[in-house]
């Protein structure tokens, strides 16, 4: 329950005032500039002073990277938080009038970005934490329908074209707060929501320990997310359309 | 002092029986003429479509990611949410029985199919300009669009808002049925701009202050104020210290309106969604009527603007600004505010944000802003939020620099009022 209580403060926090104290550690990161008015560079600066210029999120807690990431699966976030599914208002009120084809357009951007990542952000948590954490991620639980974590987000956890996230460099509360969201049915993706199913499987000390150990890795040099559909899902996604 | 009590007690009773009379003359079902409904053609279908996004129906038709026109969408009011009702053909739960007749009545003079008398919320009081011919068009189109069976949800106002037979009262103090007379003295263009901006785009239900009743009169039509529930302050479109158009060019009016920017300003906040919605599909003969009427309306106020107050502000305070405004906002809106071209509005010379209100401008530095994304501008430029990075003392204070520097004629603001605002959730 606290684990709730925590993940959905840390989701209310961002833009309210609690934030203005922070201050990011580079703050040229976060402050907008461009060369040509006339560029998608120009275009997304209403992005910039939350997720940084080039997607690599900014060291204020939560707003998470997204460089890198596939486009198909940035371009399903930005439509779900025009059509409201997935609720941010900060975010929800940003893309709420652009088109889509120009969400498509800003995914493609930030799909190839390639930041570097920002040093981890290592919470305190028992070493036998990190272990469960560590065998939920690369082998699951079969007793109670846990497929790994890295049948679909990829054995380097980069991701998957054309829908699947990597969680690589992925901030601790960041990855708490979604997975709590999924179990409250606050963040839907399109049907058959496969995390939905996974999210709603885990405990509490399951979130906390996926979170310890994913954040404890050293994300790879390479950050493509692997290709589409070499392997058969543990889970049908509607996100990763099977060809 | 008895004569007076006497008078009153007199005045009260006389409003009751006209309550009463007006109740019971109150509206029933039309008669049904049979085989009335005539076969539209695509041609009228087509223009009824055209019409219906000019009224921006959509916007409060629809619930967010649900199907078009199905309703069910909640509308916060001070009195209680209205939950917008279902205007799709079907026949159980939308107006698939409504006739042509039944339609116009309802668009003239606020009247549902079976006589309830309807909340202003719904622009009636805009929509009763509209002619016969268009409103018929718009009824042809919503019989073509798909039935999607969905029963209306009950409103939730609280008493005494929920009994409907009060909007008799309001309805004799503010509502004025009516098509739209064109003014021989002006151009067809002047009025068919009139006829848009008063009728279907109902423009002065947002662009006029709203009194504790939630009505409106008629002689304060335009002169601006905050929109209830949403926190956004509409401008006077009649004042040229406002967003008053008299000195703008008509190409930048129908800009602003049709593409959704313009060299003198942006849109953002309710009217991005009413140009995303609405006035993005004009076409730009319509467009340029609207700028043409506009421009036209009587200013309120012809003083020139007070000079700069500048030199009242705080050395300290501006100094914060300023510095604020060089690190964080002036790579777009230009070192002297002279913004660049359509894609970042220029904030020197710029009324709304030197207008007496400064909700608009605080709101915009704390949650940012994208224009619209229209046919014309498909692709707009965004302004970041900044309500993370600067403290209510900072946003003050660079809200008050481009308030008054550059020769602006607006006034300081405190950082009590950033702070009202930060807490609100960005809509
Ligand atoms: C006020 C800060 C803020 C701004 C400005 C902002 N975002 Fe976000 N964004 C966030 C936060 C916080 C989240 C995580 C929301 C959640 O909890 O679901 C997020 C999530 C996202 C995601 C989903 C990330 C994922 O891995 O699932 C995408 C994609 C995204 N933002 C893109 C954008 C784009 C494009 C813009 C500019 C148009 C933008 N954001 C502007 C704060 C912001
Ligand atoms: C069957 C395939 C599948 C498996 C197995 C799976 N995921 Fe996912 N995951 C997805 C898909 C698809 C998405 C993207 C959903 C969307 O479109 O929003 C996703 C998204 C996520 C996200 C959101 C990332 C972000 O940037 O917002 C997190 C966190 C996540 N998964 C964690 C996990 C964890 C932890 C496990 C293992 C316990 C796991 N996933 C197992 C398919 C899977
Ligand atoms: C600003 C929001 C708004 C706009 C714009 C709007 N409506 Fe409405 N409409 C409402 C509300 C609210 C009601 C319900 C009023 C009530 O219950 O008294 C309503 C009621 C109606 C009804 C009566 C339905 C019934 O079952 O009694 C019809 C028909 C209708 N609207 C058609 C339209 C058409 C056609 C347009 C565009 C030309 C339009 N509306 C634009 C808010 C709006
Ligand atoms: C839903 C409420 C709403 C409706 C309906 C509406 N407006 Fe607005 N309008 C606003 C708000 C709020 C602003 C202030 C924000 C801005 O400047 O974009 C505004 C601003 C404006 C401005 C000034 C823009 C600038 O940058 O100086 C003009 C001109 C304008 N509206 C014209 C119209 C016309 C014409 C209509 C009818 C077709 C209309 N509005 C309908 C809410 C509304
Ligand atoms: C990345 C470019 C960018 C930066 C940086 C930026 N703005 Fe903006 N600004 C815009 C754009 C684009 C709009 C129009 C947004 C819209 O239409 O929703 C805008 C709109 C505005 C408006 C409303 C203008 C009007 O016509 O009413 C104000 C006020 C404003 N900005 C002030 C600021 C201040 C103060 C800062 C610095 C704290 C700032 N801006 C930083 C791009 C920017």
């Amino acid at each position: 329950m606290l684990v709730r209580a925590i993940a959905i403060a840390v989701g209310l926090m961002g833009g309210s005032a609690a934030m203005a104290q922070q201050n990011p550690q580079s703050p040229r990161d976060t402050t907008p500039a461009f060369t040509s008015v006339d560029s998608i560079d120009a275009r997304v600066q209403g992005c910039v002073t939350c997720h940084g210029h080039q997607g690599q999120g900014t060291s204020s807690g939560y707003f998470p990277r997204i460089a890198g990431k596939p486009a198909g699966y940035l371009y399903n976030q930005l439509l779900a938080f025009k059509n409201g599914t997935r609720k941010y208002p900060p975010m929800n009120y940003l893309v709420a009038y652009l088109p889509d084809k120009y969400l498509h357009e800003i995914a493609e951007h930030f799909a190839g970005e390639r930041p570097p990542f920002a040093a981890r952000e290592i919470t305190p948590a028992d070493p036998a934490v990190v272990t469960r954490g560590q065998s939920l991620v690369t082998g699951g639980d079969e007793s109670r329908g846990i497929p790994a974590c890295v049948a679909c987000h990829g054995e380097r956890l980069t991701g998957m074209e054309p829908g699947i996230p990597g969680l690589a460099g992925l901030r601790p509360t960041y990855i708490v707060a979604q997975l709590t969201r999924w179990q409250l049915g606050d963040r839907h993706a399109t049907e058959p929501d496969c995390m939905k199913r996974i999210a709603t499987r885990l405990s509490d000390q399951d979130i906390v320990a996926v979170a310890a150990w994913l954040s404890r890795q050293e994300a790879p040099k390479d950050l493509s997310p692997e290709s589409s559909n070499l392997i058969r899902m543990p889970l049908a996604c509607g996100s990763q359309p099977r060809k | 002092m008895r004569k007076r009590t006497r008078f009153a007690l007199f005045v009260v009773i006389g409003l009751v029986v006209a309550m009463v009379a007006l109740y019971l003359l109150r509206p029933g079902l039309l008669p049904r003429m049979e085989g009335a409904r005539t076969n539209a053609t695509t041609e009228i279908i087509e223009r009824g479509e055209y019409l219906a996004r000019a009224g921006d129906c959509v916007a409060c038709h629809t619930e967010v990611n649900g199907p078009a026109f199905a309703g069910g969408r909640p509308m916060p009011t001070p009195f209680g949410n209205l939950y917008v009702p279902n205007i799709t053909p079907d026949d159980d739960t939308g107006i698939g029985l409504w006739s042509s007749d039944d339609f116009y009545r309802m668009m003239h003079t606020g009247v549902s199919r079976d006589g309830t008398l309807l909340y202003p919320a719904m622009p009636f009081a805009n929509y009763t300009n509209v002619t016969r011919e268009d409103s018929d068009a718009i009824y042809a189109y919503l019989m073509s669009v798909p039935p999607v069976k969905r029963e209306n949800r009950p409103h939730e106002l609280r008493f005494p808002f929920n009994q409907r037979e009060l909007l008799i009262g309001w309805r004799t103090l503010y509502f004025r049925e009516g098509e739209y007379q064109p003014d021989p003295k002006q151009s067809e263009q002047w009025n068919r701009g009139a006829y848009l901006v008063k009728g279907l785009g109902h423009c002065s239900m947002c662009h006029t202050a709203v009194n504790a009743l939630g009505g409106s009169r008629e002689s304060q039509a335009f002169e601006g104020g905050m929109i209830p529930n949403q926190n956004w302050y509409a401008p006077s479109l009649t004042s040229n210290r406002e967003a008053g158009l008299g000195n703008w060019d008509l190409q930048d009016i129908a800009d602003l309106l049709q593409v959704g920017t313009s060299k003198r300003g942006a849109v953002y906040g309710p009217m991005a969604e009413v140009v995303y919605n609405s006035l993005q599909y004009l076409t730009d003969d319509d467009a340029k009527a609207m700028a043409v009427y506009l421009r036209s309306l009587p200013p309120r106020d012809s003083e020139p603007p007070p000079p700069s107050q500048a030199r009242l502000v705080d050395p300290s305070v501006m100094e914060l600004g300023r510095k604020t405004y060089e690190e964080q906002c002036s790579m777009c809106h230009g070192k002297e505010g002279e913004g660049h071209g359509v894609s970042f509005p220029p904030l020197a010379g710029n009324q709304s944000i030197t207008m007496s209100s400064p909700v608009n401008s605080i709101r915009m530095v704390l949650n940012g802003g994208y224009s619209p994304g229209t046919k014309k501008n498909p692709r707009p430029h965004g302004m970041p939020p900044f309500s993370h990075l600067l403290d209510d003392k900072a946003v003050a204070a660079v809200v008050t620099y481009i308030r008054v520097a550059w020769n602006n004629s607006g006034t300081p603001v405190t950082p009590e009022q950033a702070n009202e605002l930060r807490t609100l959730i960005p809509e």
